[in-house]
């Protein structure tokens, strides 16, 4: 799959941190006050932490090219590891435990990465699925992970850093906005870097990554561990801000696909491209049922619903991987790349004979 | 080693060995698909979930089992070949990542178109077999499972002989070998294909029906697939051979595993268990049982 | 395009940028004049591979002087390929051994390859095809990466300078090769000449003391090779880099090369200068004779 990671930059500049800078301003300023309950509980907390995984993965799978089917179960980690810290160490401030679960979770994901050094392929990402069956036992089977209650459920613990409470809709989306930013900025930075290139090159071609003098095992497990400490906090905020209330079932294989085709839909290789992904993933079912509820009546029950959105999934899937393999960013470029050329166009009829940038 | 009890090992074993045939039953279709067109597909299972639904609801209606069986085949070759048309095709030349992708999200419309149609209950399968053990030296054999390893080992044979003496056989084994000199030689790849795919929906039914009969026709069916990937894992994508071998294998240390040891682990540990005996073994034979070892071309 | 020369500070006619040379030396391999005959790059003893009892490579010997442009030729299947991937340890011959500079290998180890010196390109392209060309021959440099991804993240100063210098040095290596107006292309949409072009860059970015380079006209037409055969002769003088070529384009094989040797069947048949070569009766039957169109540089 070959993935258009660096642009031609178009002569009409728009400065690169423009538009991350006006999203965030929004976020921050206008959302919180425009944003009812529903825009925050069921569409806005979900697409942050849905986000952040696509992130996480996207580092592994689009960058790396290395297939992960089993993203859940970092995601898993994340949750239960943020719950234990918090629980068992007195006096843990909430972040720490939040970092330290990433921690755990990069820590499993360099282990269940191992097998990358010696398979490649689809012999790697069914291994993956060893991670996703594994942790998703472990977590059921051992009741001290959730505290022994009752089949493996975990409650969020109130939400406070440095004795400011985030507990509300409002406050948890702040919250989540903030910690998803941030690993986002952290994650921009990783693949513009050296790390970056190496990733895409022992994804490109490993032989002559290899030959070129790229570290190519430590390049795969350094793209597991970052990987799976996203995707693992991804998985606090998913506990901790949007459900408030998981089990280790809610952490299943669909789970685990949502969040490759979160990758899949958004553009592989693509920061941005996780936050597209994500949002059409969390949009499109609240559309369909309405639709479907509005064309069919009583008709379309929540089991219709639910059969009708895997439809629509899988063949969402089918469609982009046909028609825009490299995702809604690609698609959004080339609307935005046609929208500034009809700029340029305007601006060089006013003065024609000045050189370009 | 007194206190042994080998009859009831041998009897585990058994047990293990023949729910590994159910195994290496689905691993087949896999490998039929992914021999010839290099596509690791994962709608395997939710074909035999959409196979067995739909046999098991015309029954339901009344349907003569003969009649169902005729329908449901018809269904599953139309399904095949339309999977062929609509998503393969366009998608020629396109990453082997890229085509697994694309049969997942193929999973998907069909777990969701099956049980639009038919329905989301659960519905018994009643083949006619008793499932009731009976006892060879001492060792007690079920009897539904020796019934599913037959008509499993019947389908192999089947398949071989399909393979070996017809045109479309030999067209498929050519196009397995050498993609591209089959297209040279004039092979008509998009048919082959739509064969292939016809053949795997075919074996998506039978194994449908033996693991409808056992588990319910429901939609946690098409999870077998996941029985079926450490399977493949082990015997190589590519190697009917190591389809049954790794199946039998995975079968008989899966039941052996969860009966003697897995009390140390809390039991429950068939979920994971068969994954990390496939990995374990990767790591010391990359490419499996039976897989080629390519040399790399650089 | 124009913007590059700006950054640079001005059109970059130095090919050999003085801090290269300055490196090199402070890498401990003193930059030797051509001449020195026993000054071996890079040597194979008594090389032997088979694939699954298809002899590759049968006992091969070969020894590469500092400095030189060394050409292997022989027909197809010749094993001239495999005698590259042996050199850059994608191959593990079973028997044999490889020398390069003072240490002695019975299979190259390939992680190690670039710092021991050698860096190559490949008959078939071998880019990263996500990456910006200017992010490919950046990271030929990749070796030499010292700073941890998190200091890259940072932005700490060791990796800024790292960073810095390895974007200078891919700036220079592309003005060198013509390339800089493609810089910031995707290097998989190129065409086929630009792109093996671009694989040269990355191999010389890593200032390797051997280049091996597999087949880099293959497919190109006479003005491509034309222009490669100047590049591969300027990389060999400016920057002093001993050069080990295949290439089944005879007439520039004689006109660059200082030695070739003539492999058939696997087999080492002669070795010699371009004039030897031409003289030599074994090679005309195995190979120059029978293969008129590879001298016009047909046969591929």
């Amino acid at each position: 799959m070959t993935v258009a990671t660096f642009e031609a930059s178009a002569p009409f500049h728009i400065p690169r941190w423009l538009a991350p800078f006006v999203v965030l301003s929004f976020a921050y300023i206008a959302v919180p006050f425009i944003g009812t309950n529903y825009l925050f509980e069921a569409i806005l907390l979900p697409f942050l932490a849905l986000s952040l995984a696509g992130v996480g993965l996207n580092i592994l799978t689009g960058y790396a090219g290395q297939v992960s089917l089993g993203s859940a179960a970092f995601l898993a980690v994340g949750a239960f590891a943020a719950y234990n810290f918090n629980l068992r160490i007195e006096g843990l401030p909430l972040i720490g435990s939040i970092i330290l679960s990433g921690f755990v979770a990069a820590a499993i994901g360099i282990v269940f990465g191992l097998p990358s050094l010696r398979l490649k392929g689809f012999y790697l990402a069914v291994s993956t699925l060893a991670a996703q069956f594994f942790v998703q036992w472990a977590l059921t089977k051992f009741s001290w992970f959730s505290n022994d209650s009752a089949s493996g459920v975990i409650d969020a613990p109130s939400l406070s850093i440095a004795g400011i409470a985030f507990n509300g809709a409002v406050g948890r989306y702040i919250f989540s906005l903030t910690i998803v930013s941030l690993l986002t900025f952290f994650a921009y930075r990783l693949v513009s870097s050296q790390t970056g290139r190496n990733f895409i090159a022992v994804r490109d071609n490993e032989t002559a990554a290899r030959i070129i003098g790229v570290p190519v095992l430590k390049t795969k497990l350094i793209a597991f561990a970052i990987s799976s400490f996203i995707i693992g906090v991804a998985g606090v905020l998913w506990a901790f801000t949007y459900l408030r209330t998981v089990e280790p079932a809610g952490f299943n294989l669909d789970r685990s696909f949502q969040i490759l085709f979160i990758i899949i839909l958004g553009g592989l290789a693509s920061i941005r491209g996780a936050f597209f992904g994500a949002a059409l993933l969390v949009v499109s079912p609240l559309i369909l049922s309405r639709l479907g509820s509005f064309l069919f009546g009583d008709l379309f029950n929540s089991g219709v619903l639910d059969m009708s959105q895997r439809i629509v999934l899988g063949a969402l899937i089918i469609l982009f991987l046909i028609l825009e393999p490299d995702g809604l960013v690609s698609l959004w470029d080339r609307i935005r790349k046609r929208s500034v050329a009809r700029l340029n166009k305007r601006k060089h009829v006013g003065r024609a004979a000045q050189p370009t940038q | 080693m007194s206190g042994f009890d080998w009859q009831f090992f041998v009897e585990v074993l058994i047990g293990g060995l023949l729910s590994g045939v159910m195994y290496s039953l689905v691993a087949i279709g896999f490998v039929l698909i992914y021999k010839t067109s290099g596509v690791l597909n994962f709608a395997q299972g939710a074909m035999l979930l959409f196979a067995a639904l739909t046999f098991v609801s015309l029954v339901e209606r009344g349907v003569p089992f003969a009649l169902a069986l005729i329908i449901t085949f018809a269904v599953m070759v139309v399904i095949g070949i339309a999977i062929e048309r609509v998503v393969l095709r366009p998608l020629t030349n396109r990453s082997p990542m890229t085509l697994f992708m694309a049969t997942l999200g193929l999973s998907y419309i069909l777990e969701g178109a099956a049980q639009l149609i038919w329905g989301t209950q659960v519905h018994g399968l009643d083949l006619g077999i008793d499932d009731v053990p009976f006892e060879v030296g001492g060792v007690l054999i079920s009897q539904f499972d020796l019934f599913a390893a037959a008509i499993a080992a019947a389908l192999v044979l089947f398949l071989s002989v399909f393979f070996r003496y017809t045109r479309v056989g030999l067209a498929f084994r050519a196009v397995a070998d050498d993609q591209f000199a089959a297209l040279a030689v004039g092979l008509r790849l998009p048919r082959i294909w739509a064969t292939v795919w016809a053949v795997a929906g075919l074996v998506a039914l039978v194994a449908g029906l033996l693991w409808g009969a056992r588990l319910g026709v429901q939609f946690s069916l098409s999870l077998v697939v996941l029985k079926a990937l450490p399977v493949l894992v082990l015997g190589g994508f590519d190697s009917i051979p190591g389809a049954i071998v790794g199946g039998l294998l995975i079968g008989a240390t899966e039941k052996l595993a969860e009966v003697y040891i897995g009390e140390y682990f809390g039991g429950g540990t068939e979920s994971w268990f068969a994954y990390v005996v496939a990995l374990a073994f990767l790591l010391i034979r990359p490419s499996g049982i039976f897989g080629q070892k390519l040399v790399e071309r650089v | 395009m124009n913007s590059m020369n700006r950054v640079l500070g001005g059109p970059a006619t130095a090919y050999f940028p003085a801090d290269i040379a300055a490196e090199r030396q402070g890498l401990g391999e003193p930059v030797k004049p051509l001449s020195a005959a026993q000054d071996t790059a890079l040597g194979l003893d008594g090389i032997s591979l088979s694939f699954g009892g298809v002899v590759a490579l049968d006992n091969i010997d070969l020894a590469v002087r500092r400095g030189e442009i060394r050409a292997i030729i022989g027909p197809n299947g010749a094993g001239k390929s495999s005698l590259i991937n042996i050199i850059s340890g994608v191959y593990r011959p079973d028997r044999g051994r490889i020398t390069i500079g003072a240490d002695r290998f019975t299979s190259v180890p390939t992680q190690k390859l670039a710092r021991l010196g050698i860096a190559r390109t490949f008959q078939n392209l071998a880019l990263f095809k996500g990456l910006s060309v200017i992010d490919n021959v950046i990271s030929g440099r990749a070796y030499k990466v010292r700073s941890t991804f998190l200091a890259q993240v940072l932005g700490l100063s060791g990796s800024r300078r790292e960073e810095a210098d390895a974007r200078g040095r891919a700036a220079r290596i592309l003005e060198f090769l013509n390339l800089n107006h493609v810089s910031n292309r995707l290097a998989g949409t190129l065409p086929y000449g630009l792109q093996k072009r671009v694989e040269l860059a990355r191999a010389l970015v890593a200032e390797p003391a051997i280049l091996l380079l597999d087949e880099p006209m293959a497919g190109m037409t006479a003005s491509e090779k034309a222009e490669m055969a100047e590049f591969i002769l300027a990389a060999n003088r400016e920057y002093n880099t001993t050069i080990v070529l295949i290439e089944h384009d005879i007439g520039v094989v004689m006109e660059l090369s200082d030695r070739i040797a003539v492999l058939d069947y696997g087999r080492k048949i002669a070795d010699g200068t371009p004039e030897e070569i031409r003289a030599d009766q074994g090679v005309i039957d195995a190979y120059l004779g029978v293969a008129a169109e590879n001298i016009d540089g047909g046969g591929i």
